[in-house]
């Protein structure tokens, strides 16, 4: 950083005003400043590399094994009655010690080791969510940028499928998908409530878009015949990363409780593959009698949730153009 | 702007029409819908199947049946369903059952969620406010099943078993204390001495109060009592017309406690019709307190003062009703509990099977039925309106008539209640509107936890069997719901926002 105000007299530097810092920084680097100094995101975003490395680093994805040596599959007996045996209340203050134990989040009634179901139910629920935000946000930014570029009957048409999708409540069009999906697999399950769920973000990138197109940067490039398709992808577009960023956070927190939630319905993962939802509803009986098996993935479910919804709160802030209070 | 509206409307008709194709389209096809018949004894099978296939016209394409379903619907009848049911029937029983618990935990989201975004918007970046924003994502990222299932076991389960003996341990009664302690200092404004007193006031009657219950196991055979009843009317009083006034000794004052003394001494003169009246009566004495009060507040009103002393009196006498209907439910509460051995918190369906009882014995059957999935239902939406709230306050708090209104020496009561609230509220009213909208059709997680037959369980059944005659029942109620409600919102707005009219 170059420090101007300390030249002693003769003609000021233009740039800058008297006793101040003044340092150039790109777009990017104003929203990766404004972003990490958001604690909430930073903490959403530690919890949530937390959670995903777990997930996927303890039973092991496909093929990979993990570090965890038991497999949700697998049954076997019962120790300590199924009981979580993770210790988290340190020796000095009477506890059993800090410990992982045989089954730290203790067994199911056949003898399943409850963190290998939880670890495959958060993997499950987490490639869904992503899969969810990825396909929504490729066909939201499509249809928002074509419609609000090309205007006429294009946006006629796209806003009135627009219109139709919206008017049937999200959980009714997701369940009727996910009934017909649920047997074709997680990935499968996850591009159709990609399909259904792209709704509002591409009206807000349509918004952008509208606004957008009516500006000087855009008219000078149409002067000099640039395509359609450059303008928009070249053009238009990257000034609305914010919004779709944003808007794809809590698409992606919305997700994870939209799966929980069909799942619990009956309508989304089907059996023999498990996710957090389907945990819950197979467990939600022995509530009385195992209460471990009840909470332990919807603890997962309000992690994951929690930590996007914060980041996307971040996010938000970061790229609010009227938060200017960058000075460090 | 007529013109506005029924362009609109035109729109939403024609959109809804093609989203009910969409509907009913992706409906038909979730499954086999002869599935259960094909594991029939084989001399049933074929016959069972010939009845269905006729029932449910399975032998023409979608699109027929759609279209034979539309003609249908357009008149009114929206078929049978795969056991030969009448939907029309099964849809009337599942909207009532649904419009009970969705309206009484929308309201209360409403009221509970305006009043804790305006404290927390007046309060900003306070403790209280950090609580409030921190509580309102955790909200957000809840699943609603699985609230559900822990509000039976501890709401309900634990409840009831900790009726038997209902005293409070030491442990929670301290806990409570200072919780409440925290909860008030941080609302406070002033010096470190003033939030220590406020701390300090708060956790001491919280932890007496508290005391008092666990000793006289309050709960057991709970009750408000004359002196209470009295005491609430004449605080209600006081803090009505403070909001509405100012905590000065003035004629809207005056009247607000005229009334709650006329509500409190009608507590005792009306006993025998309280003892057991019907739901008409009561909507009587409400609407008696109403004109009784304005006509109150018109006459010590004075030519000045005579519309703040008639809402304030108003107000007091509904509040003071309200006290004195919730002290006649729980005098009720112990013979109602006994009558139900002793679980009066339910966690399946909305009334006891062949229940009969009082007024009172049947709105605490209600309330015992109600208050677990209400609580359920308003903790997302409860969140929704806190955070609207308090952003559209501190919006209206930075607006330039606020600033005026402050230069000119308005007291800040003024400014908050007559200038920034009113304002603040617009954008809360479509936000409203939109909502009781979507909630029809947005409880139907809810309503599958704690085993209603309603809405959600029309489509859930019409989803799982195949069946597209219930599930399309649903989504033209809930459909149909959404586009009038969202008409509402828009003539609302544009109605209390003339910006928006000139546009």
């Amino acid at each position: 950083m170059t420090t101007h105000n300390q030249t002693p007299s003769g003609s000021p530097d233009p740039d800058a005003a008297q006793g101040m810092d003044i340092a150039a920084r790109t777009q990017w680097q104003l929203v990766r400043a404004r972003f990490f100094r958001h604690r909430a995101a930073l903490l959403g975003m530690v919890l949530l590399a937390v959670v995903v490395l777990l997930a996927f680093t303890s039973i092991g994805i496909g093929p990979v094994p993990g570090w965890w040596d038991k497999s949700p599959t697998e049954t076997g007996s019962l120790v300590n009655g199924g009981k979580p045996t993770l210790g988290l209340v340190p020796e000095f203050l009477g506890g059993a010690g800090l410990a992982l134990g045989e089954h730290p989040f203790g067994q199911d009634n056949v003898g399943k080791d409850y963190f290998a179901l939880t670890m495959r139910g958060t993997q499950v629920s987490l490639i869904i969510a992503f899969v969810v935000g990825i396909v929504a946000t490729v066909v939201a930014t499509v249809i928002g940028a074509c419609a609000g570029y090309f205007r006429g009957w294009t946006e006629t048409v796209l806003m009135r499928i627009t219109d139709v999708l919206i008017a049937i409540p999200l959980l009714v069009i997701a369940a009727a998908a996910a009934k017909i999906a649920g047997q074709q697999g997680i990935l499968f399950l996850g591009v159709v409530l990609g399909l259904v769920t792209w709704t509002q973000t591409a009206r807000l990138v349509r918004s952008s878009v509208l606004s957008l197109r009516e500006k000087e940067f855009v008219e000078a490039a149409r002067s000099v015949g640039t395509s359609a398709v450059r303008i928009i992808f070249k053009h238009i577009l990257p000034n609305t990363v914010g919004v779709i960023i944003v808007s794809v956070t809590l698409a992606i927190a919305a997700a994870v409780l939209l799966e929980s939630a069909l799942s619990f319905l009956g309508m989304g993962v089907q059996p023999p593959d498990t996710s957090l939802g389907r945990l819950i509803t197979d467990y939600r009986s022995a509530m009385g009698t195992r209460p471990w098996l009840f909470y332990w993935p919807g603890l997962f479910i309000i992690l994951i949730a929690l930590s996007v919804n914060f980041i996307g709160d971040g996010l938000r802030d970061a790229f609010d153009p009227r938060q200017n209070r960058v000075r460090d | 702007m007529l013109v506005f509206i029924a362009r609109r409307l035109v729109v939403s008709v024609f959109v809804l029409f093609v989203a009910t194709f969409v509907m009913f389209v992706l409906s038909a096809n979730t499954g086999d819908p002869l599935a259960d018949l094909r594991e029939l004894p084989a001399d049933d099978r074929e016959s069972a199947m010939a009845e269905r296939i006729e029932r449910m016209r399975l032998d023409l394409p979608v699109y027929a049946r759609y279209f034979l379903w539309l003609g249908d619907a357009l008149t009114g009848d929206f078929g049978v369903n795969r056991q030969g049911q009448d939907v029309n029937i099964l849809l009337v029983d599942a909207v009532s059952a649904t419009m009970q618990l969705v309206v009484a935990a929308t309201v209360l989201a409403i009221v509970i969620g305006i009043a804790i975004g305006i404290i927390s918007a007046l309060r900003q970046y306070s403790g209280f406010d950090h609580a409030v924003t921190f509580g309102a994502f955790v909200a957000f990222s809840l699943p609603i099943f699985w609230v559900g299932v822990l509000l039976k076991q501890y709401g309900a389960i634990e409840f009831n078993n900790w009726l038997v003996q209902p005293s409070i341990p030491t442990l929670v009664i301290i806990l409570g204390a200072l919780l409440a302690g925290l909860a008030w200092s941080s609302l406070i404004v002033g010096d470190r001495r003033a939030r220590l007193i406020a701390f300090a006031g708060a956790s001491g009657i919280t932890a007496v109060l508290l005391l008092w219950i666990s000793l006289t196991e309050w709960f057991a055979d709970p009750g408000l009592g004359p002196v209470v009843i009295a005491l609430s009317a004449f605080g209600g009083a006081v803090g009505i017309s403070a909001l509405f006034s100012g905590l000065k000794l003035n004629r809207p004052m005056y009247a607000a406690l005229a009334a709650a003394a006329i509500g409190t001494v009608l507590s005792f003169a009306l006993a025998p019709v309280l003892a057991d009246p019907s739901l008409g009566v009561i909507l009587a004495l409400a609407a008696a307190t109403v004109i009784v009060c304005a006509g109150l507040g018109y006459g010590i009103g004075g030519v000045l003062h005579r519309r703040n002393a008639i809402a304030a009196a108003v107000w007091t006498g509904l509040f003071t009703g309200g006290v004195i209907f919730v002290d006649r439910m729980l005098q009720a509460f112990a013979g109602y509990s006994d009558s139900v051995q002793g679980r009066p918190i339910s966690t399946i369906g909305a009334s006891t099977p062949n229940y009969q009882g009082t007024f009172w014995e049947l709105s605490l059957d209600s309330v015992g039925h109600l208050a677990l999935p209400t609580m359920a239902l308003i903790l997302v939406s409860l969140a929704t309106y806190t955070r609207y709230s308090r952003a559209s306050m501190l919006e209206v708090m930075n607006q330039d008539y606020v600033r005026t209104a402050r230069a000119k020496g308005l007291p800040e009561r003024t400014v908050v209640t007559r200038h920034a609230f009113r304002n603040g509220l617009i954008p809360i009213t479509t936000l409203a509107a939109y909502d009781f909208g979507t909630v029809i059709g947005g409880a139907v997680v809810t309503e599958t936890v704690f085993g209603w037959r309603a809405m959600g369980d029309l489509l859930v059944t019409g989803l799982n069997e195949a069946d597209p005659a219930p599930a399309m029942a649903f989504f033209v109620v809930t459909g149909g719901a959404i586009v009038v409600f969202n008409m509402i919102a828009d003539i609302a707005y544009a109605y209390l926002d003339p910006r928006i009219r000139l546009s």
